[in-house]
C-alpha cells in the first residue's frame, strides 16, 4: 500500500512538471496523474484546511451550538410549561367539577330539606284542623245525644202521664176509687220495666 | 493509471482527473502554501455555507422553526444524537469539535456537487488531515482520561490469555489503520463519483449515445448527492465510535 503510494507520487511528481511546463506554454492545464497525489499543492491544502476549520470552529462552538441549543432547550421549556399548565388546568377543572357536584348534592339536599320542612308544617297545620274537626263533631256529637236524651226523657214522662190518666180513668170506669198514689206506683213499676 | 484518454479518430476527449487540480486563483504560477487557491475558494465557501445555515438560520431563535432554522436544528439534533448514543454523555464535551468535522465534509462533499465547483474532499491532502486530527485527537483523550488503562483497548481480558497477544497485535494495526480507512474511504468515494461523471459527460460528445450519457449523469449525480451526504455521516459516526473507545477502552 505504502509503496504503491510513494509510486504514485513520484508519477505524480513528474506530471507535475509537465503540467508546468505546458502552463509555461500557454496549453489549458490538464491532469496527467491524480493531482491527489501532487505533494507541491500538500502544504497549501493543509493550510488553508487549518484556516478554515480554525473560523469554522469558532463559529459553531462560540455562536451556532450555543444559540440553536438555547433555542431547543427554550422550546423544551416552553413545552415542558406548556405542559404543566395544562396539567394545572386540568386539576382546576376537576376541582371546579368537584365543586359543581357539591353544590349540586347541597342544593338537592336543603331542597330535600325544605320539602321535609315543608311537610312537616303542613302535617302539623292538618293535624290540628284535623284535631279541631274531631272536638267539633265530638261536641255537636255529645250536644244532639243531649238533645235526644232530652226527648227521650220527656217522652218516656208523657208517656207515664198518659199511662197514669188512662190508668186512673180505667180504675173510675170500673167503679172503683182512684188512689192516685197507688196508681203511680203500679204504672211506674210497670212503665219501668218496658221502658228500661 | 491511464486518466487521461484521447479518442484523437472519434473527437471524445476524457478529462475526468482536471477537476482536481489544484490552480492558484490570480495568477498561473506556482502553488506556495500560502497562495490563495481554488482550495481556498471552496474552503471560504463551505465556510460561508455552515454560517448562512448555523447561524443566519436559527437568526430568528424562533419557537416554531422557520425553515433554515428546522434544517439548523436537525443537524444539531443528529450530531448530538449521535454522540450521545455512541460516546455516551461524556463525549458531549467534544461536540463542537465533531459538528464542525461534520458540517466541513457534508458542505464539502456537496457543494462539491455542483457544476465548475472544486471538491475539497477528495484531495488525500485534505482527508488526511481530518482523519488524523480525529485519531491524534482520540488517542490523546484515551490517555489523559485513562491514563494507562488507554492500553486496555489493546489488551482483551474476556478472550483467553493465549490468545490475547495476537489480539493486541492485531487491535494495534487496526488502531493505525483508522486514519487511513477514514481519509481513504471519504477522498475515495468523492473521486471515484466525480470522475465517473465527468467520464460519462464525456460521452455526451457522441450524439448516438448522448441521450444515455446525459441520463446516467442524472443518475450518477442524484446517486453522489446521496454519497456525498452517507460519507460525511460515515465520517462522523466513525469518529463517535472512536471517541466511545477512547473515553471508554475497556471492551
Amino acid at each position: 500500500m505504502i509503496s504503491l503510494l510513494q509510486e504514485a507520487a513520484h508519477t505524480a511528481a513528474e506530471h507535475t512538471e509537465s503540467v508546468a511546463s505546458s502552463v509555461a506554454h500557454g496549453e489549458t492545464e490538464t491532469a496527467t496523474g491524480l493531482p491527489q497525489l501532487d505533494m507541491t499543492s500538500f502544504g497549501n491544502q493543509i493550510f488553508w484546511l487549518v484556516v478554515a476549520l480554525v473560523v469554522l470552529y469558532w463559529i459553531v462552538a462560540k455562536v451556532a451550538l450555543p444559540r440553536i441549543g438555547a433555542v431547543l432547550s427554550d422550546r423544551q421549556g416552553a413545552i415542558t410549561g406548556d405542559l404543566m399548565a395544562a396539567e394545572e388546568f386540568k386539576l382546576k377543572a376537576r376541582e371546579a367539577e368537584a365543586a359543581y357536584d357539591k353544590a349540586l348534592a347541597d342544593a338537592r339536599a336543603e331542597a330535600g330539606k325544605i320539602v321535609a320542612a315543608n311537610r312537616a308544617e303542613i302535617q302539623k297545620e292538618l293535624d290540628a284542623a284535623i284535631a279541631h274537626a274531631d272536638a267539633e263533631i265530638a261536641a255537636r256529637v255529645a250536644g244532639s245525644e243531649q238533645r235526644i236524651r232530652e226527648i227521650r226523657d220527656s217522652a218516656d214522662n208523657d208517656a207515664c202521664e198518659v199511662a197514669r190518666d188512662v190508668t186512673a180513668e180505667l180504675v173510675r170506669a170500673f167503679g172503683g176509687t182512684v188512689d192516685q198514689a197507688a196508681v203511680d206506683q203500679a204504672v211506674d213499676n210497670r212503665m219501668r220495666g218496658a221502658l228500661q | 493509471m491511464a486518466t487521461e484518454a484521447h479518442g484523437e479518430a472519434t473527437g471524445l476527449s476524457f478529462h475526468p482527473m482536471d477537476q482536481f487540480i489544484v490552480r492558484p486563483l490570480f495568477s498561473d504560477g506556482e502553488v506556495h502554501w500560502y497562495t490563495p487557491t481554488n482550495v481556498t475558494l471552496w474552503m471560504f465557501v463551505i465556510v460561508l455555507a455552515t454560517l448562512a445555515l448555523l447561524v443566519m438560520g436559527s437568526r430568528g431563535r424562533a419557537i416554531v422553526p422557520t425553515r433554515g432554522q428546522s434544517v439548523a436544528e436537525m443537524a444539531y439534533g443528529m450530531v448530538h444524537k449521535m454522540i450521545a448514543d455512541i460516546a455516551g454523555k461524556d463525549g458531549l464535551k467534544y461536540f463542537p469539535y465533531i459538528m464542525t468535522l461534520f458540517m466541513f465534509i457534508v458542505f464539502a462533499n456537496l457543494l462539491g456537487l455542483l457544476p465548475m465547483a472544486f471538491t475539497v474532499t477528495s484531495h488525500i491532502a485534505v482527508t488526511g488531515v481530518l482523519a488524523l486530527a480525529v485519531i491524534v485527537g482520540v488517542t490523546v483523550i484515551g490517555f489523559v482520561k485513562n491514563g494507562v488503562h488507554f492500553l486496555d483497548l489493546f489488551w482483551i481480558r474476556s478472550a483467553p490469555l493465549a490468545v490475547r497477544p495476537i489480539l493486541a497485535v492485531i487491535e494495534v494495526i487496526s488502531y493505525f489503520v483508522r486514519p487511513l480507512s477514514l481519509s481513504i474511504r471519504l477522498a475515495g468515494n468523492m473521486i471515484a463519483g466525480h470522475a465517473v461523471i465527468k467520464v460519462f459527460a464525456g460521452f455526451a460528445a457522441i450524439a448516438a449515445v448522448a441521450p444515455v450519457a446525459v441520463v446516467a449523469v442524472v443518475g450518477m449525480y442524484a446517486f453522489e448527492v446521496l454519497v456525498a451526504f452517507v460519507q460525511a455521516y460515515v465520517f462522523t459516526i466513525l469518529t463517535c465510535v472512536y471517541l466511545k473507545d477512547a473515553l471508554h477502552p475497556s471492551h
